[in-house]
């Protein structure tokens, strides 16, 4: 069994963060040249740290698969980043902030983990506005703010539309600036591919050159994994088609725990799937939902006709109606419920019935269609180009997809996992948003880690190793690890298949989806995890690779990528089948409210919202590989609540 | 609807490369235009053969990692989008598409349709920042910015480093790419002390990296996905022209500190 210890430390919670940097040992500036850290991605959490540890004066390098740091998937991010700055003076602040995002998570994340990113939130904005990123402003000058899901107050800054885009570009200047005076030496076109683990602690990597196919061995005094979540493994998803979960799998095969892998968000303004082809989902803005207002025909027979046509008494605007206090900005776990339930009754819209309406008419009826066009455009432009369709004349067609994901390798309070010399920030980790993550907190999360608080912990590890004492690259740690790297390449090169990796990949994310999506039974995700055992089997013996190891070779990337999905698959199952509760995002159909609930009858909830059981599951479920072919051992880290008490999640 | 794709294919820099021509299989309009690759590509490994290397990764028009020249225009026949967000419906049954890698001196090719734009990073390098040290800022609202520039500055910023703007010059010339960072940062208050440094850093790296003069043709923007304006470059020439005039800065006499 792992080692699991939160290192929470004591004291109000308050108080918690100030007196940790505090009691942390430092590591004097002479000495800090001497260790040299890796970071694996260069995302808003991989950028800010590895910019500011060679800001600190610590020897980086900075490793990306992509051609360069800015390309990272949180580019995409569109809707803003929250704060608890109360510019509005609508009564936030950083206990506001804190307790949205702990309820928000269904009382299933850590507290002080969530105060201490609530307490930082406000000086990542000040960080970033220095840096040069164009907020959105007012007239006067000032920062402007939009509210956004499971809020009542309106903290979320933004840049137009492109909010992630402009932080990751203020993060990669930071980063420019440190490689351009050699504090960080980047790495691209650079895939982490294994972890090297010598005496129980993270001492390097070893890594392939995608345009070279060549493959190296990089050591450090510690490790750091930014690289992201493992939406991918769904296949359809909102995620970059790139973005990909080798990097804490091959981790977690090294002994890193993996945190809650069945909490995982799905996203309730997608663009709707149209066809087999296709590669990804695009997501709109959950921004949109402050003038957007969501709908369903009363009527089944009415899915069919055009929206304008059907008249107001026959809409049902069904989040308004059940959760009047939040109406259509309920939080994302709750709206995407809602809508699959509305589709489920065959209320759906659109040809295949999987779909609702986000309808602007009475925005652009209140506000006129400039001020639309001035706060939405390039996501109806967006929108206009996938659909061929005019948002600004007919009702926008949403669903459901795969948007990101909570669960991610344990990490304790200083974001170090249980082996020791490995931290991981931002999406990877499971740390801060419980079984449902708020709009706008991922930004707040990867930015916070990277800026504020790693720099702030890895030196009370840093402390504990020699300096100028890492292990060498030909310690038969690292030898072994490389091996293991070509035996899965030869492997994958030399199997005489006949399907490409991409057709498993599709076929795997249907799998999950189906059993492990917005509804989850037992039976459904005893079956799945059984499926996917066995496609695991065939692919390990159909799978086809094209071209050669030492080249630019997109296939062997990909077959690489799909394998370890296929194993994440089914922890991901494994989890979503032990939490016998729901929570967030994790929904199992046996536990959910009903009319005859006390909960119900008070008002509180609607029958069907989840159904937490507090007294079994509060706790972190952290997952510990045994090896080939041997079921996981789970190891469970309590929730223990201090400050806030475990209650009924109400939105009504 | 079916297509005929002439497809530039070249197994590394080093050895020659040549147009191949392929059928597609039947196509749905409402594919991307990458989405149809993959189908070509899944056909291609189907039969044995290599699939066709090309750049991707958001998909959605943001990253600016997606390239390609499609019937000799970077990021294909519409206007605003990049190549992710071209969709087969903009083609008809039966046409002939060509397909090619953006060509530049500055972009040497890595395989088929992919080109290692890593010159673009080392421009940022040379100067697209503000210094600021994590942990060193004030309050935000101590920087009071107008909308008007706000906005300006966000125009320009919204830039995914795509070169397109180099693969439609005939030059060759990154200076709508330059152009952008340099206002985005120069239009703010907080990028006023480096303004000058900035430009003159940026320019010459830019010119170290092999790309062309700007003649001003306005192809950059007429391919631009993100409609970057021509003004840009205008108001980047006007602050490398007083940049050369002012030349290096000067320590004032007298400030130093022990």
């Amino acid at each position: 069994m792992a080692t699991l210890n939160s290192n929470i430390p004591a004291g109000p919670l308050a108080q918690k963060w100030e007196h940790h940097k505090f009691s942390t040992k430092l590591i004097n500036p002479a000495n800090k040249r001497k260790y040299k850290i890796i970071v694996v991605g260069a995302g808003l959490a991989g950028s800010s740290a590895a910019a500011t540890l060679a800001e600190l004066g610590y020897e980086v390098h900075n490793f990306v698969f992509h051609d360069s740091p800015r390309r990272a998937h949180s580019v995409a991010a569109q809707g803003g980043i929250n704060a608890a700055k109360n510019y509005q003076n609508d009564g936030d602040s950083v206990h506001r902030l804190f307790y949205d995002t702990i309820k928000g998570g269904d009382f299933r994340a850590r507290e002080a983990n969530v105060h201490r990113l609530a307490e930082v939130s406000v000086n990542i904005i000040d960080q970033c506005a220095a840096q040069g990123v164009p907020f959105a402003r007012e007239y006067g000058g000032l920062l402007d703010n939009r509210s956004f899901g499971g809020a009542q107050v309106s903290r979320t800054f933004y840049a137009r539309g492109q909010t992630g885009q402009q932080l990751l570009l203020g993060a990669y200047s930071a980063l420019c600036r440190n490689i351009a005076n050699g504090g960080v030496k980047s790495h691209t076109h650079a895939e982490m591919l294994d972890l090297v683990v010598v005496d129980g602690h993270a001492k390097g990597i070893i890594v392939r050159n995608l345009q070279t196919g060549e493959i190296t061995r990089h050591n450090a005094d510690a490790v750091v994994l930014a690289t992201g979540g493992y939406g991918n493994a769904y296949n359809l998803s909102t995620y970059a088609r790139g973005s990909n979960a080798t990097a804490i799998w091959r981790a977690y095969k090294r002994g890193a725990c993996f945190g809650n892998p069945c909490y995982t968000q799905i996203h309730p303004t997608c663009i709707p799937v149209s066809g087999d082809y296709q590669s990804k989902l695009t997501l709109m803005s959950e921004s949109l939902r402050n003038d957007g207002r969501v709908w369903v025909p009363k009527k089944k027979d009415d899915c069919k006709r055009n929206p304008a046509d059907i008249a107001e008494s026959d809409r049902d605007y069904y989040l308004e109606r059940m959760y009047p206090a939040f109406g259509n900005l309920a939080p994302r776990d709750i709206a995407s419920r809602a809508a699959k339930v509305v589709c489920d009754e065959g209320r759906g819209i659109g040809e295949t019935g999987l779909g609702v309406y986000l309808d602007f008419a009475d925005a652009i009826k209140r506000l006129g269609e400039g001020k639309v066009r001035e706060r939405y455009g390039n996501l109806f432009a967006m929108y206009h180009e996938i659909t061929n369709e005019d948002a600004y004349q007919t009702p926008m067609r949403i669903y459901p997809a795969m948007h990101y994901t909570m669960g991610g390798l344990w990490v304790d309070y200083n974001l170090m996992s249980n082996l020791p010399g490995l931290f991981v920030l931002g999406e990877a980790n499971f740390s801060d948003h419980g079984a449902n993550r708020l709009g706008a907190s991922a930004l707040m999360q990867g930015l916070a880690d990277g800026y504020f608080v790693l720099p702030a912990t890895i030196s009370g590890y840093l402390a504990t190793q020699k300096p100028d004492k890492r292990p060498a690259t030909d310690n038969a740690a690292f030898k072994q690890a490389e091996e293991s790297v070509q035996t899965i390449t030869k492997r994958l090169l030399n199997n005489k298949g006949s399907r490409t990796p991409a057709s498993f990949h599709k076929a795997l994310g249907k799998l999950i989806w189906e059993h492990c999506g917005m509804a989850r039974t037992k039976a459904g995700l005893e079956r799945g995890i059984k499926l996917i055992g066995e496609l695991r089997e065939q692919y390990w013996k159909h799978v086809k690779v094209a071209g050669e190891a030492g080249e630019w070779n997109q296939s062997l990337e990909n077959a690489g990528r799909v394998a370890d999905f296929m194993e994440l698959g089914e922890l991901l199952c494994r989890d979503a089948l032990h939490r016998e509760e729901s929570c967030g995002g994790h929904f199992r159909e046996e536990y959910q409210y009903t009319k005859n609930d006390a909960e119900v009858q008070q008002g509180l909830v609607n029958p069907g919202d989840v159904k937490r059981r507090d007294d079994v599951f509060a706790y972190v479920a952290a997952w510990e590989y045994a090896g080939e072919g041997k079921a996981p051992v789970l190891n469970k880290e309590p929730l223990v609540y201090e400050e806030v008490k475990m209650s009924t999640r109400s939105y009504k | 609807m079916k297509v005929t794709l002439k497809v530039w294919r070249q197994k590394s820099r080093n050895t020659p490369g040549e147009f191949k021509t392929y059928e597609s299989p039947a196509l749905n309009p409402n594919m991307s235009f990458l989405e149809m690759l993959d189908v070509v590509n899944e056909e291609l490994a189907n039969r044995g053969e290599e699939p066709i290397a090309f750049d991707h990764d958001c998909r959605e028009g943001i990253c600016g990692t997606c390239s390609l020249v499609i019937d000799g225009k970077p990021h294909g026949p519409h206007q605003g989008v990049a190549t992710c967000q071209t969709y087969m419906r903009s083609f008809k049954n039966g046409d002939e598409i060509v397909v090619e890698p953006f060509r530049a001196r500055a972009f040497p090719l890595v395989k088929d349709l992919v080109v290692d734009r890593k010159a673009l990073d080392r421009i940022q390098h040379a100067g697209g920042f503000i210094s600021v040290r994590t942990g060193s800022a004030p309050d935000a609202n101590n920087i009071l910015v107008p909308k008007e520039n706000a906005d300006l500055a966000m125009d320009a910023a919204q830039c995914i480093g795509c070169g397109a703007c180099v693969a439609a010059c005939k030059n060759a010339s990154a200076m709508l790419f330059v152009a952008a960072k340099v206002s985005h940062l120069g239009l703010l208050p907080q990028g006023q002390p480096e303004r000058h440094r900035r430009v003159k850093a940026m320019v010459d790296q830019m010119d170290a990296e092999g790309f062309g003069g700007c003649t001003v043709t306005g192809s950059c923007e007429a391919v631009c996905p993100k409609e970057i304006s021509l003004d840009f470059i205008a108001r980047m020439n006007r602050d490398y022209a007083a940049a050369l005039i002012r030349g290096e800065p000067k320590p004032i006499a007298g400030s130093g500190a022990g």
